[in-house]
């Protein structure tokens, strides 16, 4: 077992398939020298070299966009986009080239390419630098979304989907990156499957479903809740797209009530997926309507005023007290 | 300072006048013999028959849209033919010489048109990449597919063809930055021909387009992409260039769309009718034409050979692009995702299910 911080575990993990592949390649703002701006590919390119570790010019469509040229001439590209808010500018290049050109050539070509998104808020920055961007790319077919929420999934996660042969968004909760657990290295028997769901606190009176940086405050609410008696399933999505729909819809007919917490804005958000579906699939089991948590419709507000717009352990605990208000 | 708009400037590399004289230029000589010239020739010509019959199909129906190469002949054939097999081509929408150059079967290039599918040849198979519709967005395709050249120390090159519209995109000028810096074994090949839709080259540039390249620091060139003898030339050197380390290079074929910019698309409502006139003049297949026959290069009976060729093309063509069958409607699903994906399967069942549904 190592103990390793969620920055590291993913550093650990790129090694590994950087070793593992000779056409694995790193590449993106700063990653070379500087490690990245969150350190995550420290030490990479002094290991690896300047041809693997490629620190480009400063253009996010041209990272994308050179990153799908590699590819099809047989590399396997891990992208970083160095925060959230500048994934915009590669948006075009990810949303028509990189999802779509498989299908394209009746499935002739693979585009192995791994976006690494450091995702979500609560860490103080300037505009831009704190957004959860995810349901932009879980509407895109052609994509994989994936998000992890803690340092095992991050090493494991990161090493699947630079294998994966699709395209894969892989977003990093950048406030949880200098959290620390125990991982073994040695061995991948516990390894869960990319798109798969785990429920990380058994409950039976309401299911929580959360993904990247909120897994930790539902497991926060899920303490508090059981000092009033209720007992809350909190499950980890973990990947969006494709969802682990089975080990949703099973939690939700037992537990008969939802709230979803994400910190990206309620209106047109991921939740907004999972309650149709939930309400869809599981109709007759619900006890209320699936609520949701999340941001405003506003734009990320300045940092003064963060703690106010990220769901926090009371407002996934109003949100549990309104369920059992139907 | 206003763009050139005659194109005639000291620096346009010509070695066929449209009148079908060979003139010299002292960097981008060539040396083809009769053959090579009769079959630069038969390339023209085909490839314009292609083309017509495109534009004819659409007109009946038969494909949803078609973008036209008329006018563009010579520039296409003249750096399709300077690739080597290794060498990767990325084209626009338009290059269809170009994939006549590649072997790509013709009725290929009418699945996307006709609406059975969106590319449909593996890009592998030819060194041929996918049209792609948005506008510039192959171009750093093409530059990260030459750094992987790099990478592999292969001695081949990447083209990547793209129009004068597609010089304001930010990704041109961002394959720009990436090629420079990394040296990159690339030939960026620019056909201007005047049109964005209905935008004249005024509206994307206010100097040649070739002299961009050297704010990013290679070389541009311009070259009359009317004549096949200097595109060959200009391309092959370019190409010689990139494999041997030499990086990028900027080409600006200056050349004209002769038709529309697709068959959507009514050009008499944005220019005057001599301006078509004046390039007919300077008809790409016309001067080598009379090439061929000043100098006794070509008889008669050549022409009339390929004139025959391009007949029986046409006829085949047409008669294999009605021949296309419509995809299945389950053809949806496929090729989203390489690997199995729960969404799609699970969509593919019911819309398998609903249908399945009528047939009871």
């Amino acid at each position: 077992m190592t103990v390793l911080s969620l920055s590291k575990a993913l550093n650990e993990g790129m090694r590994k398939a950087m070793e593992d592949d000779p056409k694995v390649l790193i590449m993106g703002e700063d990653v070379g020298k500087l490690g990245g701006v969150f350190r995550v590919t420290d030490g990479l390119q002094k290991d690896f070299g300047e041809d693997r570790v490629i620190d480009t010019p400063l253009a996010e469509s041209g990272i994308i966009g050179t990153a799908i040229g590699l590819a099809l001439r047989g590399y396997r590209p891990v992208c970083e986009i160095q925060f959230d808010g500048f994934v915009f500018p590669a948006a075009d290049q990810i949303i028509t080239q990189l999802a779509k050109m498989p299908m394209r050539s009746l499935g002739a070509i693979k585009l192995p390419v791994v976006v690494r998104i450091p995702c979500g808020g609560g860490i103080g920055a300037v505009e831009h630098h704190s957004e959860s961007p995810e349901a932009y790319f879980t509407h895109t077919a052609g994509l994989r979304v994936v998000a992890c929420s803690n340092p095992a999934d991050a090493y494991s996660m990161i090493q699947q989907a630079i294998r994966s042969d699709d395209p894969v968004l892989f977003f990093e909760p950048k406030r949880r990156y200098w959290e620390k657990a125990d991982i073994d290295t040695s061995s991948t028997d516990w390894w869960a499957p990319l798109h798969s769901a785990r429920t990380v606190r058994p409950g039976a009176d309401v299911t929580v479903l959360a993904y990247g940086p909120m897994v930790k405050t539902c497991l926060e609410a899920a303490t508090a809740a059981e000092d009033d008696g209720r007992s809350l399933e909190v499950i980890d999505l973990r990947s969006l797209n494709p969802l682990d729909e089975p080990v949703v819809m099973e939690s939700v007919r037992r537990t008969g009530r939802v709230v979803v917490v994400h910190e990206a804005p309620v209106n047109s958000g991921f939740g907004a997926e999972l309650a149709a579906r939930i309400t869809e699939r599981c109709f007759y089991h619900l006890e209320s309507p699936v609520l949701r948590v999340g941001g405003f419709s506003t734009p990320y507000p300045p940092s003064k005023l963060e703690e106010h717009y990220l769901p926090d352990l009371d407002r996934v605990l109003d949100a549990v007290d309104r369920t059992f208000g139907y | 300072m206003t763009i050139d708009a005659s194109g005639a400037s000291p620096e346009l590399v010509q070695l066929l006048t449209p009148e079908g004289e060979r003139v010299e230029h002292p960097d981008y000589d060539i040396d083809l013999t009769p053959e090579e010239i009769r079959s630069l020739y038969r390339d023209l010509v085909l490839v314009r028959r292609i083309d017509l019959e495109a534009v004819a199909l659409q007109r009946q129906g038969e494909l949803g849209i078609w973008a036209s190469l008329l006018g563009q002949e010579a520039a296409q054939i003249g750096s399709g033919r300077a690739l080597t097999d290794a060498d990767m081509a990325f084209p626009t929408y338009r290059e269809h010489g170009v994939a006549w150059c590649r072997d790509v079967d013709p009725v290929k290039l009418l699945g996307l048109f006709r609406g059975v599918n969106h590319g449909g040849w593996d890009p592998k198979e030819h060194n041929f990449h996918l049209y792609t519709i948005v506008i510039g967005s192959q171009t750093l395709h093409a530059v990260g597919y030459a750094m992987g050249i790099q990478r592999d120390d292969a001695s081949a090159a990447t083209i990547v063809y793209f129009g004068d519209g597609a010089t304001s995109q930010g990704d041109v000028n961002e394959s720009f930055i990436w090629a420079s810096v990394f040296n990159a074994p690339i030939v960026f090949f620019c056909q201007n021909n005047q049109w964005a839709i209905s935008e004249p080259l005024e509206k994307q540039t206010r100097i040649p387009l070739y002299r961009r390249a050297s704010g990013f620091g290679f070389p541009g060139i311009r070259v009359d992409g009317n004549d096949v003898f200097a595109c060959l030339a200009v391309t092959r050197k370019a190409l010689e260039a990139a494999r041997t380390g030499q990086g990028p290079t900027l080409i600006e074929a200056y050349t004209y769309r002769m038709g529309a910019h697709t068959t959507t698309d009514d050009p008499t409502r944005y220019r005057v009718a001599s301006e078509l006139e004046a390039w007919k003049l300077k008809d790409p297949i016309e001067r080598v034409k009379a090439y061929l026959f000043k100098n006794e290069q070509g008889d008669q009976a050549f022409f009339d050979a390929v004139e025959a060729e391009a007949d029986q093309l046409g006829a085949d063509l047409r008669r294999r692009c009605l021949a296309m069958p419509d995809p299945e409607p389950l053809d949806i699903f496929d090729h989203v995702y390489r690997e199995p994906h729960a969404l799609i399967d699970q969509e593919r069942a019911q819309f398998a299910a609903y249908l399945e549904g009528f047939e009871k």
